[in-house]
């Protein structure tokens, strides 16, 4: 057999191996024709097929409710109290979906475009081109289900702009908008479990994935009042369990966000894609010590009139920083709109990764402007004064002095911004409309996750993957109110046709049992891992790991990379998880409620996820959206990405020693594969 | 009827009984105020005690007092029923408590309501009871051709007593917290809610719960005082 | 800043618990629950158990977190969840007392971890509006007042985190049963079974045993979002006029 022959066949085997199943025909008509051509499964039949579903967040909670109101029997997982916990609830900015009810050009193409390109190429066309033809119906979902949209006076729906898109179509309700989308599909999952048709359990983590010749049949889950390890057998199994942004320790994310159902599917053989993407935010507030346990994030909708900057002289550093001066006392002339002036085109309203790329260059170079040299100013001062003339006008004066400007402007960023600049000041003890924010950019989301084909399925047979747990619509960045959209249409409208696909030739199977020799022996798996962990009893607790984890993340593989440093980072995390197996101290007893026990099975699969972060991160000798090689950028330092040698989707198949990596190579058909461009 | 025991024993029910006879005894209370006010009239008690005379002879009046006795009754025992469920709510209470919201009225009404049962109960046995035992001497005015009892006269022996006069005092500061409290309260149990209506609601049941107690509490300060 | 903490500890659902003295060294940049992480540091170098508290999001919205911080839940700050109180509000030296949630319907699972799930299940028995993915109409079909939409948004901003029960001395969840009653009443999408909503929601919350409302209004001075207490008379009156407006018993 010659060379070639071999390299062919190993090509076809990669292809069925990561078959995307993406159905033939235009574009435009891809999902039509595939919901008139998929399997069904009768009403009669999907009384008998029963569906985990794992996290209870957007993606979770609609599909729970949407598979249970076709009939399905639903079990819902989630380790919060109540399923209304999940971190879906934090997002504040809005959802976009292609209405265009503001007349303004937007189309379903329009909205496809602008998500295959603010994700810098990197996201499959057809997965992508679903979700914004789905968004619509996401709005009218949830009106119906009361969510209390933002209105116009007519009663009409009222849209806004966001992060670097020409059109208004984000939908939103005030700061809150995550909030009432989760309460909306919260109240539809709520109303299948009165009915019986799901059952819920909270305070239940799930600690492994059992696969039955070669199907996903169940989960061993721990019960967290009492410690009890459970088995739960179903036809199918659906993960949608968000992002793995906690492997920096110090992210937007909540305390609780974890990679570790998604990371056990990983160990039974899922293959984790695309992991060295991740979004960094712009706006966040500052680390202000090493008790920190969280990041908070500031709506990137304060870039609409919030200017930033550094100071142009190192002596006004070092001033403000021992706060011998205040950076009201900094004069014009001697700030540096870095923004503005390197990309003179969108200014300060840059896309979320060239942002925060651009504040660590400048806190690099030394003018970080707090007493850790890693924050700069977010200064709403011209736009106080600019609201501040025009309000005055409106009012009738038209010679104001400047302290009714002031007044006036205050006022209308108030009603603006009033909920986040009230936050600020409740964390940072500053007053924002005196002294300019200081921001710096923080973990925010991951746009790489579980592999998963057309169907939402991974490359396991019945294993599902849904939200910010897959990897498939946002490519290497993902744009503002875009995450809302893809849990949504996950969870409402693609998974409940596409499980379909699946348990349609499951129809014959009887319920699954748990007490199988492979329930068994995961469970036991399980016991013994969580008997290992107790059993340490060293010294250092989980938490140190975490910082120390985090620490390394950030350094190696945060918002720039470099292969040396990437190579530092992964001995380091090998080193670090040797220790962790051996000095880790765990207080308290396993059968009891246990949040150290908890944190530390989580953060032992942080550990091995950071490891295959790197690894990715090592494998793409290109830079893209929100991974930033330092090794490839363009002469004035953005990002030079290699569409010949690297448009695909990177799979991989975790292995103790050497990860395997597959390559899904990415079709584009529709668009033209172009640098991105705000200067 | 079960819907309707239902609706009565549900928590909002239990608290509509309370709002409805509430209000039906705050406006017993201006009826009653209106009444007791002829005793500061200096006629010998003829206005007094011709309408006492009124008030217990007259069908109609008797009937609705009846009604009146059973909304008393009716709104002590549910106020009783309602705190005792509330208080078990909360076995095991806290330690420390320093709330913002720390209206003492609205926190003691169930206290409240115990001490002006108990000054009910003596006020009742000083003049209505009394005169329903026939303790009274009768009197008989000019123009009236029928004797009437002289509660005019007990009145006035009671309140040149000092410690009763304190006792009613005390009962009308009672009855000032119990009203600031109720009178809004009842609206709002009836889900009179309302951001234009409910401040005036409120200026209202100030006014009435500072006004109908001071009322009452002024007969015997004038009497010991004046008389 | 050296604090005293005297905390709850109470091992399961079944101990009794009681007070415990803790000395911890903070400074005022730290939120509340990160001065409790060093502490809980602290116990667990000395190979002591850390104290349990629910929290999660840390940025006063997912409603996790919760307790009662000298005789206040989430603390002496207005209109501020547990996670959003810094500790520059508190003085060097002060003793601060920390307890769990109190009520019987909220049974303490550790320390200052409280089982919540009655507001689940009063959110099951009809806190939602009865609409089946795909059935939506174009979501302009129905305009909807601007007022009315941010009066419905005003209730519908409740976290879930309790408060409210703790705070009330009657231990009653109605401005809790009566937000949900009020946000989706409000709209006309709601308003059509709202009826029938009102009454298993009132019959769900009286069933889990909390208090009857006495209108204090400790509730309403106390929530992290400032819910009004308006919404608890627009659930009575909903309540009241659905119990004797229906021709049909409800169950």
């Amino acid at each position: 057999m010659s060379t070639i022959a071999k390299d062919n066949t190993a090509e076809a085997e990669q292809n069925i191996k990561l078959d995307s199943k993406i159905p033939e025909g235009p574009l435009e008509e891809k999902w039509e024709n595939y919901k008139g051509s998929m399997n069904l499964v009768a009403p009669n039949n999907k009384r008998h097929l029963e569906v985990i579903v794992v996290g209870t967040g957007l993606a979770g909670s609609s599909a729970a409710a949407s598979l249970a109101e076709l009939g399905y029997k639903v079990k819902a997982y989630t380790f919060h109290d109540s399923p209304r916990r999940a971190h879906s609830i934090a997002a504040q900015g809005g959802i976009n979906a292609a209405k265009n009810y503001q007349n303004d050009g937007d189309s379903v193409y329009r909205l496809f475009y602008d998500t295959i390109k603010g994700g810098d190429y990197r996201s499959r066309e057809a997965n992508t081109y679903r979700l914004a033809e789905v968004s619509a119906n996401i709005i009218d979902q949830c009106v119906a289900q009361g969510v209390p949209f933002a209105r116009e006076y007519g009663g009409l729906l009222a849209n806004r702009s966001f992060g670097g898109v020409q059109v208004s179509r984000t939908f939103y309700a005030r700061g809150q908008t995550g909030q009432q989308l989760l309460i909306g599909a919260y109240s539809a999952l709520s109303r299948q479990v009165s009915s019986g048709q799901v059952e819920l359990f909270t305070r239940h983590e799930v600690l492994d994935i059992v696969i039955i010749d070669g199907k996903a049949r169940g989960i061993i889950v721990r019960n967290l009042i009492t410690g009890e390890i459970e088995r739960h057998s179903a036809h199918a199994v659906v993960l949608a369990t968000g992002g793995y942004g906690n492997v920096f320790y110090l992210s937007t994310n909540a305390m609780g966000c974890n990679v570790t159902a998604a990371w056990r599917a990983v160990q039974r053989g899922a293959y984790m894609a695309n992991p060295c993407y991740t979004q960094i935010h712009p706006t966040c507030i500052p680390v202000s010590g090493s008790y920190q346990s969280k990041l908070t994030l500031m709506s990137e909708s304060l870039r609409n009139d919030g200017r930033v900057w550094v100071p142009k002289k190192k002596e006004d550093v070092e001033a403000i920083r021992s706060k011998q001066k205040s950076p009201n006392d900094i004069p014009e002339e001697d700030r540096d709109y870095y923004l503005e002036r390197r990309y003179p085109a969108f200014g300060n309203l840059v896309p979320r990764d060239v942002a925060s790329r651009a504040a660590k260059q400048a806190c690099d170079r030394g003018y970080g402007v707090n007493a850790t040299g890693l924050a700069v100013f977010l200064d709403f001062n011209a736009a106080i004064e600019r609201y501040g003339k025009a309000a005055a006008h409106q009012h009738g004066i038209h010679n104001p002095d400047a302290s009714t400007i002031r007044k006036y402007g205050v006022e209308v960023i108030e009603q603006k911004y009033g909920n986040l600049f009230e936050m600020y000041e409740k964390i940072t003890g500053d007053d924002p409309y005196r002294t300019p924010m200081m921001i710096y950019p923080a973990v925010h989301y991951t746009m790489g996750g579980l592999w998963v084909d057309y169907n939402l399925q991974t490359n396991v047979d019945g294993l599902f993957a849904l939200g910010e747990c897959n990897f498939s619509d946002h490519g290497a960045n993902r744009l503002g109110a875009s995450a809302l959209m893809q849990g949504l249409a996950d969870g409402y409208f693609v998974i409940p046709y596409t499980i379909g696909q699946f348990l349609s030739q499951e129809i014959q199977t009887p319920p699954i049992p748990n007490d199988t020799p492979e329930f068994l022996k995961a469970e036991k798996e399980v016991n013994e891992r969580i008997d290992r962990l107790m059993d340490i009893n060293g010294e250092v607790s989980v938490d140190t790991f975490h910082r120390e984890l985090g620490h390394i993340m950030w350094e190696y593989c945060g918002m720039a990379r470099n292969r040396e440093g990437l190579l530092k980072g992964r001995a380091m995390i090998r080193e670090l998880r040797d220790r962790y197996w051996k000095e880790v101290y765990i207080p308290g007893d396993r059968n009891e409620f246990n949040p150290e026990l908890e944190k530390a099975l989580r953060v032992a699969d942080f550990m091995e996820m950071g490891e295959l972060m790197i690894l990715d991160a090592l494998d793409r000798e290109e830079s893209a959206g929100g991974h930033f090689r330092e090794e490839y950028q363009t002469e004035d330092g953005e990002a030079l990405r290699r569409d010949e040698e690297y448009a695909y989707v990177s799979a991989w198949e975790w292995d103790e020693e050497e990860p395997e990596l597959h390559k899904e190579k990415l079709v584009f058909e529709n668009v033209e594969l172009k640098v991105r461009s705000y200067k | 009827m079960n819907w309707l025991s239902r609706f009565f024993t549900s928590s909002i029910g239990r608290k509509l009984i309370m709002s409805l006879t509430g209000l039906f005894l705050i406006l017993f209370l201006v009826v009653h105020l209106v009444g007791n006010l002829q005793l500061l009239n200096e006629d010998d008690g003829f206005s007094f005690n011709t309408y006492a005379y009124f008030m217990t002879h007259n069908g109609l009046v008797k009937t609705i007092s009846f009604g009146l006795y059973f909304f008393i009754v009716l709104h002590a025992i549910q106020g009783i029923v309602v705190t005792i469920h509330n208080r078990k709510s909360r076995k095991k209470n806290y330690r420390q408590l320093n709330f913002r919201e720390a209206d003492f009225a609205s926190r003691n009404m169930a206290v409240l309501g115990l001490l002006i049962l108990a000054f009910l109960f003596m006020h009742m046995g000083d003049f209505w009871l009394k005169m329903k035992m026939g303790q009274l001497d009768m009197v008989k005015y000019d123009g009236v051709n029928y004797p009437v009892n002289d509660l005019y006269t007990r009145v006035n022996t009671a309140f040149s007593v000092w410690w009763i006069v304190v006792l009613y005092v005390i009962g009308q500061i009672a009855l000032f917290f119990h009203l600031k409290h109720g009178f809004y309260s009842a609206f709002q149990t009836l889900g009179w809610n309302h951001p234009k209506y409910t401040p005036i609601i409120k200026g209202i049941g100030l006014v009435f719960s500072v006004v109908v107690p001071l009322g009452f509490a002024l007969i015997p300060l004038y009497i010991y005082f004046v008389r | 800043m050296k604090l005293t903490l005297k905390i709850w500890r109470q091992k399961d659902r079944e101990e009794t618990g009681g007070f415990e003295t803790y000395q911890v060294e903070a400074s005022e940049e730290m939120s509340f629950l990160e001065m409790l992480d060093v502490l809980n540091q602290e116990l667990i170098e000395q190979k002591k158990e850390p104290v349990a508290f629910d929290h999660d999001c840390r940025e006063g919205i997912c409603g996790t977190c919760g307790m009662m911080i000298n005789g206040q839940p989430h603390g002496p700050l207005k209109a501020t969840t547990t996670c959003q109180l810094h500790m520059r509000h508190f003085n060097d030296g002060e003793t601060i007392l920390i307890e769990p949630f109190r009520a019987n319907s909220f049974p303490v699972v550790k320390d200052l971890v409280v089982d919540r799930s009655a507001f689940d299940r009063i959110i099951q028995a009809g806190g939602y509006i009865s609409v089946d993915t795909g059935q939506a109409p174009d979501g302009n079909v129905i305009p909807i007042e601007k007022d009315q939409a941010s009066s419905a948004f005003d209730a519908a901003a409740c976290i879930g985190c309790g408060a409210c029960v703790a705070a009330c001395p009657n231990a009653s969840a109605v401005l809790f049963t009566g937000a949900k009653v009020s946000h989706l009443t409000q709209l006309p999408q709601g308003d059509v079974e709202s009826k029938r909503r009102v009454q298993r929601m009132v019959a769900q919350m009286n069933k889990e045993g909390f208090g009857n409302c006495s209108n204090i209004s400790a509730c309403e001075a106390e929530c992290p979002k400032e819910i009004s207490v308006a919404n608890i008379a627009r659930m009575n009156r909903e309540y009241i006029s659905s119990s004797f407006s229906t021709d049909k018993v409800m169950d």
